[in-house]
């Protein structure tokens, strides 16, 4: 048994849309409505235009591996229990770029570029994480 | 207007780094290095008018600058903290310089001490932005392990990167700890096969690929150009400054391996009036091999992509063709805690006074500094040399 809680999002009130969402198992993001740039992570205001028209849109959850690495050793205390962990940066087709886990998929047989699809991570009632596997 | 040759570096103070505390406090080790660089600089307490500092990572708090102003009983006139993570010590020296231009004050002492361990590291890790809590940590990109080797593995696609290039790095860093009595890794020479077969932690890094976390400080003095002059040490000038910031989160950043070491290395060199073709040395700040590898490309010492055939093709040791972290770099003299940033500006410094003792870098006049915090996140490059 692992003493040490692992690290969960502490949701704010405006991150809250983009974590219901993934308890829906839908991968929401917020878009300008004046600059029409996708945004992530939640924001109240545009980072480009700075504008506050922001609205939420469910969006393909298509993406690539941007970058990729597999830990060996706990980055943290409480995912001492999950090694190997793939840690990726995702790039959706949207642009935005995702701090993610791939799942399904060996380690060895990650690389740059491999085309992925989002899936959802039920970890309890309160949290679901936002994954990515080989598509 | 600008800052070239308005201050000068007159004294420093460095603290052998140690694995753990061993009874020190951050803010005593602070006022030990306060000390020491005071005498260094043939100055007295009374004479210190300004102040800059870091909270440790240890026990980090705000109100930091007061702490140490309280600690040390002093009365300065400019002070504050300089929160760049491992760039706050080079971020020191240019607003330093500034203040003092500016007339704010005449003196500044610039002084970190932290009693990081590595045990601390994982069950006190500092905090760090919410964002990145709530965005990142859950995933595993937490700590700076994850975030290098984002980077290492994405150079590699780009650019073909090899591990033993890479690996060299560590190599010819650590030859020059071995010459350095202060390096906590300066008893053994090591070998790329040696980087290579120690202990894949975040792939594709290795064991002797990253820092190792330590408890020490250093401390230096920034005074105007005219005071330098009194100095029993060899004025060091600041030539160049830049700095430059875009994201926290290595995810944010536009591209993880074009650094912002080239818009600050590209404003430094300019205000110098000299290019990194005149530089007798390099002290970039290396938490990996990575980051050395990343900052000499985008610095300009070499094409971008072109940073792993560089080192490997370049004698990077204390007598090489570029000498590179002459005191063994943070990856083998150590890096305690936020304090590691000190000892590549206190390196340059030493080495452009000459007293570099048995790693001195030949007829050195001229040098480049890089500081580097988070994850790439924040870069502060200076340009140091013997002339105004």
């Amino acid at each position: 048994m692992n003493s040490f809680p692992a690290p969960r999002p502490a949701v704010t009130d405006v991150s809250r849309p983009y974590w219901q969402a993934a308890q829906a198992h839908r991968l929401d993001l917020q878009r300008c409505d004046d600059c029409q740039e996708w945004i992530f992570y939640p924001r109240q205001v545009c980072s480009e235009c700075l504008s506050s028209a922001l609205s939420w849109h469910t969006v393909s959850g298509l993406g690539v591996v941007y970058s990729y690495t597999v830990l060996h050793s706990p980055p943290h205390p409480g995912l001492a229990d999950q090694l190997p962990l793939v840690v990726a940066i995702v790039e959706l087709d949207e642009g935005p770029h995702l701090t993610t886990n791939l799942v399904d998929v060996e380690p060895a047989e990650v690389e740059i570029g491999l085309p992925v699809k989002v899936c959802f991570d039920d970890l309890d009632a309160d949290t679901t994480l936002v994954k990515f596997r080989p598509r | 207007m600008s800052l070239r040759g308005k201050a000068a570096i007159t004294g420093f103070a460095e603290m052998a780094p140690q694995k753990r505390p061993e009874g020190k406090t951050s803010l005593g080790i602070i006022a030990e290095m306060a000390r020491g660089a005071i005498a260094d600089a043939g100055l007295e307490k009374s004479d210190i008018d300004g102040l800059l500092t870091a909270a440790s990572l240890s026990d980090f708090s705000m109100l930091w600058p007061s702490a140490v102003v309280e600690y040390l009983h002093l009365k300065p006139r400019y002070f504050d903290q300089v929160e760049l993570g491992g760039a706050s010590s080079a971020g020191m020296v240019w607003r330093a310089a500034a203040a003092i231009e500016a007339g704010m004050c005449n003196t500044v002492l610039c002084v970190i001490g932290d009693t990081w361990d590595s045990r601390l590291f994982m069950e006190k890790p500092p905090p760090f932005p919410a964002t990145e809590a709530e965005f990142d940590a859950p995933y595993g990109l937490a700590g700076a392990n994850p975030g290098y080797a984002l980077i290492a593995q994405r150079h590699m696609h780009e650019f073909g990167t090899t591990p033993e290039q890479l690996a060299k790095v560590a190599v010819d860093q650590r030859t020059n700890a071995c010459a350095n009595p202060q390096a906590l890794f300066g008893d053994k020479l090591i070998t790329i096969d040696d980087v290579l077969s120690s202990r894949m932690i975040a792939e594709p890094l290795h064991l002797l690929e990253i820092v190792s976390p330590a408890t020490g400080g250093g401390a230096f003095i920034v005074t105007s150009a005219d005071r330098a002059r009194h100095s029993p040490n060899r004025p060091v000038y600041l030539l160049g400054a830049g700095e430059a910031g875009e994201h926290s989160s290595i995810t944010r950043a536009p591209s993880i391996t074009h650094s912002l070491v080239k818009p600050a290395a590209e404003q430094a060199f300019a205000m110098a009036g000299v290019t990194p073709q005149q530089v007798d040395f390099v002290q970039p700040y290396d938490c990996y091999t990575i980051t050395v590898i990343v900052t000499l490309e985008d610095a300009g010492f070499c094409a971008k992509g072109e940073g792993g055939r560089f080192v490997e093709e370049t004698d990077l040791t204390w007598r090489g063709e570029l000498p590179c972290n002459t005191h063994g770099g943070q990856l083998s003299f150590g890096q305690p805690g936020i304090a590691g940033g000190m000892s590549h500006v206190i390196e340059g410094v030493r080495q452009l006074m000459g007293r570099g003792d048995q790693r001195q870098v030949a007829d050195a006049t001229l040098g480049f500094v890089n500081g580097n915090g988070g994850i790439m996140a924040e870069q502060c490059s200076l340009i140091l040399g013997v002339e105004a």
